[in-house]
């Protein structure tokens, strides 16, 4: 393997966009449009169960664990700007303060899960209530447990060191991820807990 | 971040040099966007084979009426694999491919923005294909006791539930088509962060090369087409996996749900095969009419129009399921709208054509008949537009015959054309032009007399997806017609097969620039060395390699 230094000119970046964020921004489309699929059949699907138990019987609004998750952008916020003035020590303390809200979140849905299989007796194949909902929730769940994952490894960096103010840019698409799966909730939120309730 | 290193694969002097497994391997394990480009394009053209034989399979049985060449069941699995192929393994890989070669080597760039995940995006495509022909293998759970899917390639619900599809050959291809769609929105993140990231110095939106400005458009289409696909994908695997309703007519699902996901795929995906196309003819045609591009912005914003109008149409594919009068009109008036921006296209082809020193070369050649056919495909579409017309045509031959005057008339002409036109750059030798115009003679014929014909019986009432009919229907000349220009047009790809091999090895070398055409590519070596460009390019027009060679009289004065 040989390697070839590329120079890149100082006006370039000031003309055409980081490739970070168009990527990202990209797979947002992408992901949005996926969510929009899910929401559809959510939509599509409420009140047309012929037997229970419906979302009024069981599901309760997660008030706290949304406001955990939704704060959480707030965090991660701060975090950019930390990292982005060279504050590393501060920086470690907000991003552990979002993925901690990040957890406690994904916990509020696990512990409803548990609650609806266990107590209410309602699995993915019981009804078409069942159906969209843990497929919508899960494919959040989902994208929170990824998004979860990446903060781990640059918290991992960010602990050892290796992590540099320089670095200020990659976590900015990082956190735009984040403010994604957040904005997400609250789609999902209204459509799950307000609309469908 | 002003200095970046970027490990480049030392491939293209081990090719030359090392032994077979080297090459092999510096090909594997590959992130130049030429090599990937390549192997879609080489990957792409075996399966547009594969499915090409499939298809004359389904023509021998339909040559004449009560024909027992093939079984019911197995002509089933012809049409599900030669659509499914088709669609998701020939063209949108070889036009991906071609995306990945040229349009880094148009905006002057060294390689895409995301060269690993271009590689990632290539190895889960065609690992997407083997799954799906790996049904014919394991189809049915057991080793060698498989089948093919049979579901049709939009597999409408719920025949793809377990009740009535068991076995594992709904699930290869459900699985294969997901890989497939997560490449595909791999690629075209890549495609978007290389065109608004990587472009050379002074190259700005307004010089980019209307190909690169096509694929742009082409990969936001497949980032929103391609998503709802994947997610209906994976509501349909839950469905046989997790025992999930989203389709289970039988506990209350909507089959009709299906229809609608899949279609706002199945429509916007018409477009995104054929932007590359209009790509294509929009890089070819003023070459060979030695005049610049008419009407460059019309172009461009006629393309991110068409993006805009396909993504709503789908359910003018669903005329017949039953919508209200409103629905009707709407899917009607909108599907009518995509002809406007077409239209624009078309005609700035003609003004670009017209007065022009046209050189009547194969990739010329191919790209007139385009032109023609694809125009005659247009207005078939506006008649079926009309849902009063399709409901009398749904599911008939009519059908078949107006989007294979897209699929092969516009695309796959278009792809020919571009074969020719940027194979010397990819392999440095000229194709043979006498062979050329056999190859478009007889395909020409061949296309005409199978897809021209094809529309009567569809007229006479002939549907779809029917293995076999009675004498006394009157279809069989018309079939017999059919079936004989599909074997001229395997003839005439058989051919273009011998002239690629043979002119690999025997044809004229190329040079850099044997077209003498205007854009990057054809500014740097045939092929293009690993790193593409020694110096960085400074383009000040729409047609940098005009302005080099006419100092006198250079694009940039008028800038």
């Amino acid at each position: 393997m040989s390697s070839a230094a590329i120079q890149h000119g100082q006006g370039e970046q000031e003309w055409q966009p980081s490739k970070g964020v168009i990527g990202m921004t990209c797979l947002i489309i992408a992901e949005s449009a996926i969510f929009t699929i899910f929401v559809v059949a959510y939509l599509f699907y409420i009140g047309r169960d012929t037997s229970g138990p419906t979302p009024k019987q069981v599901l309760e609004v997660p008030w706290f664990y949304s406001v955990c998750l939704l704060s959480s952008s707030l965090f991660i916020v701060l975090a950019e700007h930390a990292i982005e003035h060279g504050k590393m020590l501060a920086f470690r303390v907000w991003w552990l303060v979002t993925m901690a809200l990040g957890a406690i979140f994904l916990y509020g849905t696990a512990a409803e899960w548990r609650k609806l299989i266990v107590e209410d007796h309602l699995t993915i194949s019981t009804n078409l209530f069942g159906t969209t909902y843990y497929a919508l929730v899960g494919l959040h769940a989902s994208h929170v447990i990824a998004g979860l994952l990446m903060m781990l490894v640059t918290a991992v960096f960010a602990l050892t060191g290796a992590l540099k103010p320089a670095h200020a840019k990659r976590v900015k698409v990082l956190a735009l991820y984040w403010h994604f799966v957040d904005a997400v909730w609250l789609v999902v939120f209204t459509v799950v807990y307000w609309i469908g309730r | 971040m002003s200095e970046t290193t970027i490990p480049i694969p030392s491939g293209a002097v081990a090719s030359e040099r090392g032994t077979y497994l080297e090459t092999i391997h510096s090909w594997i394990v590959t992130v130049d966007h030429k090599k990937l480009g390549i192997m879609y394009i080489v990957y792409a053209l075996l399966f547009l084979v594969i499915a090409g034989v499939e298809a004359l399979l389904m023509r021998i049985q339909l040559s004449a009426p009560n024909l027992h060449f093939l079984s019911p069941q197995t002509f089933n699995r012809m049409f599900t694999m030669h659509g499914t192929t088709m669609v998701f393994l020939v063209g949108m890989m070889i036009l991906f491919g071609f995306g990945n070669y040229l349009i880094p080597l148009m905006i002057g760039a060294r390689d895409m923005a995301f060269p690993r995940l271009n590689a990632f995006s290539f190895w889960l495509s065609a690992f997407a294909g083997m799954l799906l022909y790996f049904s014919f293998i394991g189809g049915s759970g057991l080793p060698g006791t498989g089948t093919a899917p049979d579901v049709g390639w939009f597999a409408y619900a719920p025949l793809t539930e377990r009740a009535f599809s068991p076995g594992h050959t709904i699930d290869y291809w459900t699985v294969a088509i997901l890989a497939n769609g997560i490449g595909s929105i791999g690629t075209s993140i890549n495609i978007l962060a290389t065109v608004f990231c990587m472009r050379c110095k002074g190259m700005t939106l307004m010089r980019l090369p209307l190909l690169a400005w096509i694929y742009a458009t082409m990969s936001f289409l497949t980032l929103v087409a391609i998503s709802p696909l994947t997610a209906a994908q994976a509501m349909l695997m839950m469905d046989r996996y997790l025992g999930a309703h989203f389709f289970d007519t039988q506990a209350g699902g909507s089959a009709i749900l299906w229809a609608h996901f899949f279609w706002i795929f199945g429509h916007p995906e018409v477009y995104v095969l054929v932007l590359p196309a209009f790509g294509f003819a929009n890089e070819i045609i003023p070459v060979f009419s030695r005049k610049a591009i008419f009407g460059y912005p019309a172009m461009v914003a006629a393309s991110v129009g068409i993006a805009f109008i396909s993504l709503s149409v789908w359910a003018h594919h669903m005329f017949t399921i039953g919508m209200t009068s409103y629905g009707n009109a709407f899917f009607t008036l909108s599907t009518m709208l995509v002809s406007v921006p077409t239209g624009i296209k078309i005609f700035n082809w003609l003004a670009t054509l017209w007065g022009g020193r046209i050189r009547f070369q194969t990739p010329m050649l191919f790209a007139i008949g385009f032109l023609f056919q694809f125009l005659i495909a247009g207005l078939t579409g506006i008649m079926l537009s009309i849902s009063a017309w399709d409901w009398q045509l749904h599911n008939t031959y009519f059908v078949v015959a107006h989007f294979h005057y897209v699929l092969v008339g516009a695309i796959i002409f278009m792809i020919f054309s571009a074969l020719y036109y940027w194979y010397p750059k990819m392999t440095g030798r000229m194709l043979d032009e006498r062979m050329g115009k056999w190859h478009f003679w007889l395909m020409v014929i061949g296309f005409h007399m199978t897809f021209d014909l094809m529309h009567i019986p569809g007229l006479l009432g002939m549907p779809r997806w029917i293995y076999t009919y009675g004498a006394d229907r009157g279809w069989g000349t018309l079939n017999m017609l059919v079936s004989i220009g599909g074997g001229i047009q395997g003839i005439a790809i058989l051919l273009f097969v011998i002239n690629m091999v043979w002119s690999y090895f025997k044809g004229p070398h190329a040079g850099p620039d044997p077209w003498d055409a205007w854009t990057l590519e054809w500014s740097t070596a045939s092929p293009p060395p690993v790193y593409n460009f020694a110096r960085e390019p400074v383009v000040e027009s729409r047609r940098p390699l005009w302005d080099l060679k006419h100092p006198e009289d250079p694009d940039s004065a008028f800038d």
